[in-house]
């Protein structure tokens, strides 16, 4: 392991971060257009029995933290096509480093960046009313947050080594992430969906860790009741194994040098 | 000593061989030319032997080691100039360097010391920490070459190192590799399709046309094959009268016909005019004009594969380079 590849590329990605002020403030438009849209507006008019009594905000903000995450981590592969188009990814390439590590490495940075926008996310919501119920116990959430981006980092450089233009890989992120928001329990609980929708959502990593996420801070009758924590936790496991599996493996097999 | 050793490397795409089975050596401290075309395959090479690509056939030794083989010790030992942009653009000159250095696990004291070296090597010390997308191309292409020296390579590959650089700054950069090949014994191999450039900087030159060496030699070496200087005369009429009257002559080595003009291949070609223009008096040849031509590189190239090195001038390169600059700009 190239321990020196990951924290270089790791680093790399925070300074970018810290200096694109206008990157952070675009991460943050849709959550916070989300949650003042629909947790402070449509939630007023929701009846809050689906959701136990609870306000649609409480039940919206793990949603949303997921989409911000999901959002934020797909487009770290758009950072891969940059270099690729712009050649930063040669130089990458050819420094006696494996690619093991610097795939690592672009997981390490993009995971990082995923996480403190989805802070934002929550500092935000806490500022207009999120009330979660804080105990030890919460911290189970960044667990969850953090297997949420490292899938959709991994979904990201999967598609990054397929595609190679910029705007065609903004098409099809926004496919893929577009339906995975719908088609899962990130806005409405699964119940109150059509039984088709909610079939569906079953086959979603999101759902899985956006429930988590909703257990770990609202306590473990939030979300779906069918399905334990233990249980979000040990499909996200898998999932994440299996993406970043696949990452790597992209990522070896895609041509750079041409 | 030989540092490179290439026997019979072979790269083919589909059906298109880019490189067909090239062959030699260079030797330690060598500043080693391979000259040829766009397309012509010296990409293609040094993206062989630095391990970016893997051969179809043949192998090569970098620095005493396989490319095929072992591949971390090739990349180890080498630095690399590619022939396009290979920067951050969004982190300072100092960073990159850093970061370069860092991936190449040069030591932290070494690094401290080795990177305000390398700044003042290519000028760049005042630049250090702007933002390398305020550079100038001549800053990015000085800044690259500082950074492919930065963890002390024992070969340095420069692929079209100077393309798209005004003349003055492809001066510059010439000096600083002539410095660097003295001062540091550092081997170079080097691409262009600048005839200059080869002549100026290389011991040794390969001339590379659809995959293949078809010379290889020191320039003066090539040169003098070519046998002499050529005199050409723009003729005011025909030039098939012309051509008989200077075919009886002994010391006109060989004689090319073209549209109107001829050219004629003599030693010591500018003592020769008075009395070639005397002869064409006599004759009532019709001349127009008379002009001297030295061999040079171009001349040879021309002489092994029947054209001009530059019938490709303004290349895809070029163009990426542009598209590149607007997006850069709308960022």
């Amino acid at each position: 392991m190239d321990f020196n590849a990951i924290y270089v590329l790791w680093l790399r990605e925070m300074k970018r971060f810290t200096r694109a002020r206008s990157r952070i403030i675009g991460m943050l438009i849709m959550p916070v257009f989300f949650l003042v849209g629909l947790g402070l507006g449509l939630g007023s008019l929701i009846n809050t029995f689906a959701l136990g009594g609870s306000s649609y905000l409480q039940f919206l903000v793990p949603g949303i933290i997921g989409m911000s995450l999901m959002s934020v981590a797909v487009s770290s592969g758009f950072s891969v096509i940059w270099d690729k188009q712009f050649g930063f990814l040669k130089e990458i390439m050819v420094t006696p480093n494996s690619k093991v590590s610097i795939v690592i490495g672009r997981m390490a940075g993009g995971s990082t960046t995923a996480m403190l926008s989805a802070l934002i996310v929550i500092l935000i919501s806490l500022l207009i009313g999120f009330q979660p119920n804080f105990t030890l116990f919460s911290l189970v959430a960044l667990v969850f947050m953090l297997l949420i981006a490292m899938t959709f980092i991994s979904l990201g450089l999967i598609l990054a080594s397929i595609i190679s233009d910029l705007q065609g890989f903004g098409l099809i992120t926004n496919f893929f992430t577009m339906p995975l928001l719908f088609l899962s329990n990130s806005l409405f609980p699964l119940s109150s969906l059509p039984q088709i929708v909610s079939d569906i959502s079953y086959f979603n990593p999101l759902t899985y860790g956006i429930d988590g996420i909703r257990k770990a801070l609202l306590g473990p009758s939030a979300g779906i009741t069918q399905i334990s924590i233990w249980m979000d936790l040990a499909v996200m496991l898998v999932i994440v194994a299996a993406m970043i599996g696949a990452a790597a493996y992209a990522f070896s097999k895609s041509e750079v040098g041409q | 000593m030989e540092t490179i050793k290439v026997s019979n490397l072979t790269k083919e795409f589909g059906a298109l061989t880019a490189v067909d089975g090239i062959s030699f050596k260079v030797s330690e401290g060598e500043i080693f030319g391979l000259l040829g075309p766009n397309g012509a395959g010296k990409t293609t090479t040094i993206k062989m032997l630095t391990t970016i690509l893997r051969p179809t056939r043949g192998t090569a030794s970098v620095a005493g080691y396989d490319i095929i083989k072992s591949p971390n010790d090739v990349r180890s030992s080498i630095g690399i100039i590619f022939q396009d942009p290979s920067l951050d653009d969004e982190l300072t000159g100092r960073e990159n360097l850093e970061f370069h250095a860092i991936l190449y696990r040069v030591p932290k004291d070494r690094r401290a010391k080795r990177i305000p070296e390398v700044l003042k090597l290519v000028e760049l010390e005042d630049k250090a920490d702007v933002l390398v997308k305020n550079y100038s191309g001549g800053m990015r292409r000085r800044l690259e070459i500082g950074r492919g020296l930065l963890h002390d390579p024992k070969i340095l590959f420069l692929d079209e190192p100077t393309i798209g650089l005004d003349p003055q700054t492809r001066r510059h950069m010439w000096e600083y590799i002539e410095r660097l090949n003295r001062q540091h014994k550092t081997t170079i191999i080097l691409t262009t399709h600048y005839i200059e450039e080869a002549d100026y900087l290389c011991g040794r030159v390969a001339f590379i046309d659809h995959g293949r060496i078809v010379a290889l030699d020191t320039p003066s070496a090539l040169k003098e094959k070519q046998g002499g200087d050529i005199v050409s005369i723009q003729m005011g009429g025909t030039t098939a009268k012309a051509e008989k009257v200077f075919k009886r002559k002994k010391w006109i080595k060989s004689i090319s016909k073209h549209d109107n003009s001829i050219d004629l291949t003599v030693e010591s070609g500018e003592k020769r005019i008075p009395e070639i223009v005397m002869l064409a008096e006599r004759q009532k040849l019709p001349i127009s004009a008379v002009s001297l031509h030295k061999p040079s590189l171009e001349d040879v190239f021309i002489h092994y594969t029947g054209k001009t090195i530059r019938e490709e001038e303004g290349s895809a390169t070029d163009r990426m380079r542009i598209h590149r600059a607007a997006w850069t700009g709308r960022r």
